[in-house]
């Protein structure tokens, strides 16, 4: 299921209009999947605090929203581009790969609150394709 | 058994009060259509669904999204025993319909990204966990006839 010409356009259009809202769309997803999903607290039991707004939630979720961002440039060479995240995410991290799903999702929902109009079927089927390459990007050096 | 705390049901509740149920149906079994396309092989008596455009204008779809939301209004009005409202509809859709049990996920994501551009920022984070937890209970309910 990799990305047509269409869907790389469709998600250079869509993150090109929301870069500018990269924390609150970063942090908003990051503290729903802490909050809904709470066994993803696990990875950040070295935060002093979880819950949706904090310092913390609000710099980390800026963080990974760069690197969706950054995703968008290398969207012709994810796996290659993305290398040095996934020995990130495999070696020392260690985040099990489901999690990826869960804060994928979380990412459209925020999308979707966000910017409804904006966010139609079509331009959904080509970011949940992207952000599913990305993951598999991420999980490249896993094993 | 699952267990609802107050707050639980009261947020279901909140979500279900905003559904209009034939512009949010429709759009949800839209979205499911489009973004995940293999699912166009269990409505093959539905015309013309070949692309977004078809779809969204389909009559069919229209009217099969108002059924989905009723099903899940069973759910709402049961939500002390989803296992056993949903048996018969588990049957149906394991021994007729013979739907792989992985769509009623996708169906359920579409249904939340739909809900989210609705409710915006009426749609909490504790108000999608309770959401998240219903869709659990009825995906998990659905799947019961299948082993």
């Amino acid at each position: 299921m990799s990305l047509s010409a269409k869907d790389k356009l469709a998600v250079k259009t869509i993150f090109d209009k929301v870069a500018h809202k990269a924390e609150d769309i970063g942090s908003e997803a990051l503290a729903r999947t802490l909050f809904v999903y709470p066994q993803t607290k696990t990875y950040f039991s070295h935060w002093a605090d979880l819950s949706p707004g904090s310092p913390q939630v609000k710099k980390h979720g800026l963080t990974i929203m760069k690197g969706v961002l950054s995703a968008v440039e290398l969207i012709d060479d994810l796996k290659g581009g993305l290398l040095t995240l996934s020995e990130l995410h495999a070696f020392m991290l260690r985040v099990d790969p489901a999690n990826f799903k869960i804060i994928n999702h979380n990412l459209l929902v925020v999308l979707s609150m966000m910017f409804p109009d904006d966010f139609t079927p079509e331009v959904h089927v080509s970011v949940d394709k992207f952000l599913a390459q990305v993951s598999l990007a991420l999980s490249e050096k896993y094993r | 058994m699952v267990q609802w705390k107050a707050e639980e049901r009261a947020a279901i509740q909140a979500v279900f009060a905003k559904l209009d149920y034939e512009s949010v149906g429709r759009e949800t079994l839209t979205r499911l259509l489009v973004v995940y396309p293999w699912t166009r092989r269990y409505f093959g008596g539905f015309g013309n669904l070949f692309n977004s455009e078809a779809i969204m204008a389909n009559p069919k779809v229209a009217a099969h999204g108002i059924v989905v939301l009723q099903g899940l209004e069973m759910a709402l009005k049961n939500m002390d025993d989803i296992k056993n409202t949903y048996a018969s509809l588990s049957e149906l859709h394991s021994e007729k319909l013979q739907v792989d049990p992985g769509n009623f996920q996708l169906l359920g994501d579409c249904l939340t990204v739909v809900i989210a551009t609705r409710m915006r920022t009426e749609f909490t984070p504790d108000i999608q966990a309770a959401w998240q937890k219903f869709l659990a209970v009825v995906v998990s309910a659905l799947r019961k006839q299948y082993n």
